[in-house]
């Protein structure tokens, strides 16, 4: 199918972006702008989510040049479903900025930022050329770099400088490996660099140049050992900022994982997915004590990031359609949870004031609400039924039966028991106990941030309970990872 | 040709490297654009180095360029332009605001 429906993902947060810039000053105006944008914006991914559904993949030639000539998008089920959960987050994030943001930082562009962050990111699930996935990654890593520093604390600035240094270092490598891959296949186009790479006699330097492309999107993604620039930088913006970070930004790096290493890279999968096992493996092991070394919140849920990733990796690596269901669900699932806790995490430090666990105790009397979702959190993100997290693993642990990586399942389940620890000891120590008198509640405040988190949650519970609805969809994205004649027809079509 | 400028890359790549392992903030972001200097001349080279008609203005030509990684470098050049104007504004405004520009000292400690 080739439709225009395919670009306007990227279209409207786009302009809706540049035209907030102009407004800047008026900020009642902006902000209710900027909600009813969003709307529009979630709403235009939703149809286009369900007409892909309905019609299978929509392909857009831009500017009517020939497919491996011009640039395609390519709105895949993968794509759109990411598409319409990337704008969903932006939803919850629109309604929680308000009130988490001083006034100032709204004056100065966040929600043009916070737009073109999600252009960034919908641009890089609907690519189809690898050289524009690394112009989409500058548009969503430019407008990550704004947002991050976005007040100027003197923290702010220190950290952001190694989060920038290390994205600014990785993207270099992208480029030199689109220059490889451009030498020994002869293009940029994503589907017929897969029909290629089946066709190349000396396969050896592909699989050398896909792994030096893992360790870019590996950066991206927050992989063992190229985790540790992440979760220090993710703790200093503002929570808003922060939940879109964690949602979105290390989720398009295993996005580009699953979309190179399912369709182009599958031509020596014993060296390549084995490596993603051991690297899943370790990360899964240090993320998760990352996560348990520290008494600051935001950190711990930081750390969480990590782990999660690895789950995604595993299932990557596992390499058959059960645990690419499960990555992709997990996924799916993750990006909610994580924006949910990062919120939520924000809404704790916002309402008491700090983010040192020490310093809080006895929060359920105050903040009952916000400390049930909290929770429910947990076992959404550990993975205890019926959760959606639970879905998710499930699935990724029966491929690695089925294919008897053994040992990784069993990493992955002891891992699950500390990122509930991690996540429990927030709840136990700054919800249990005493009241404490000493903190004073805004209660409008509170009522105002806790709603975002609550109907986030509310998601990932409905996409745990209603797995059976939303199966067959995922089911339909992993046959079409599994193969990938599917994608590289729809591309190069009639 | 392409072997000279081949290495020239790799000369440039490992300079670049060396300044990024720098402690002081200037040298590192003379590091990144020495970097994304030999990451443009490597894609130009790797788009194989010819003489001839410049493509697509004139028709049936046979001996033409490239144009597709003269277009990426342009991409990539613009880029990594407004990239290090960036980071450059934003080490000058770190360094104010935490008085020093040495990244020893920049790396905080754990009561924050």
């Amino acid at each position: 199918m080739m439709s225009n429906l395919a670009v306007l993902p990227i279209i409207i947060p786009l302009v809706s972006g540049i035209l907030l810039a102009f407004f800047h000053t008026k900020t009642p105006f902006v902000r209710h702008a900027a909600k009813l944008l969003s709307v529009i914006s979630t709403g235009v991914a939703a149809y286009v989510f369900y007409y892909v559904v309905q019609n299978g993949t929509v392909t857009l030639e831009t500017g009517g040049w020939e497919a491996p000539y011009g640039i395609v998008l390519v709105a895949d089920l993968l794509a759109v479903t990411l598409v319409l959960t990337t704008n969903v987050i932006g939803l919850a994030c629109v309604f929680y900025a308000p009130y988490s943001l001083t006034e100032q930082k709204e004056r100065y562009y966040f929600y043009t930022f916070f737009f073109l962050l999600i252009t960034g990111v919908s641009g890089a699930f609907l690519t189809g050329d690898l050289f524009n996935l690394f112009v989409f990654f500058e548009v969503l890593l430019m407008a990550s770099y704004a947002l991050i520093t976005l007040g100027g604390e003197k923290v702010q600035l220190r950290e952001s400088i190694k989060y920038v240094l290390v994205n600014l270092f990785s993207s270099i490598v992208f480029v030199t490996t689109v220059a490889f891959l451009y030498s020994v296949l002869g293009t940029v186009n994503m589907a017929q660099m897969a029909e290629r790479v089946q066709e190349v006699e000396q396969q050896g330097i592909l699989t050398t140049i896909g792994i030096l492309l893992f360790f870019v999107f590996a950066t991206k993604a927050a992989l063992f050992p190229l985790y540790y620039w992440l979760p220090k930088p993710y703790t200093v913006p503002n929570p808003v900022v922060s939940a879109m970070f964690a949602a979105l930004l290390t989720k398009v790096g295993v996005y580009s994982i699953i979309r190179m290493f399912t369709l182009v890279f599958i031509h020596d999968t014993t060296v390549t997915h084995e490596l993603f096992i051991w690297i899943a493996g370790f990360t899964l092991v240090f993320g998760a004590i990352g996560a348990l070394s520290t008494n600051n919140i935001k950190l711990v849920i930081a750390y969480n990031i990590i782990p999660a990733v690895g789950f995604m990796v595993m299932g990557i690596g596992i390499y058959n359609k059960t645990a690419l269901s499960g990555s992709v669900y997990y996924m799916i699932s993750d990006m909610i949870i994580k924006a949910a806790l990062f919120l939520l995490a924000g809404a704790v430090a916002h309402i008491v004031g700090t983010s040192d666990l020490r310093k809080m105790k006895g929060l359920i009397h105050q903040l009952p609400l916000l400390g049930w979702l909290l929770f429910i959190s947990a076992f959404v993100l550990a993975g205890v039924p019926p959760f959606s997290g639970f879905i998710g693993k499930l699935m990724i642990m029966q491929g690695g039966f089925a294919d008897g990586e053994i040992a990784i399942v069993i990493i992955g389940l002891l891992s699950s028991l500390l990122i509930l620890y991690s996540i429990m000891k927030i709840f136990v120590r700054g919800f249990w106990g005493e009241k404490d008198e000493n903190i004073v509640i805004d209660r409008k405040t509170a009522t105002a941030l806790t709603w975002p988190v609550a109907f986030l949650v509310f998601l990932t519970v409905l996409l745990g309970i209603g797995a059976e609805i939303f199966y067959p969809v995922i089911d339909n994205i992993s046959n079409q990872l599994m193969n990938p004649e599917i994608y590289i027809d729809s591309v190069f079509k009639e | 040709m392409e072997i000279i400028m081949s290495v020239v890359a790799g000369v440039l790549f490992a300079a670049g490297i060396y300044n990024l392992l720098q402690k002081q903030l200037l040298r590192i972001v003379i590091g990144t654009v020495i970097l994304s200097n030999g990451a443009h001349l490597f894609i130009l080279t790797m788009g194989k180095l010819k003489r001839g008609a410049p493509p697509v203005l004139e028709y049936g030509i046979s001996d033409y360029a490239d144009p597709l990684p003269q277009a990426l470098i342009l991409t990539s050049i613009v880029i990594s332009f407004g990239l290090t104007s960036l980071l450059l504004v934003l080490s000058y405004r770190a360094a104010q605001e935490n008085n020093t520009d040495n990244m020893e000292k920049l790396r905080g400690n754990h009561d924050e």
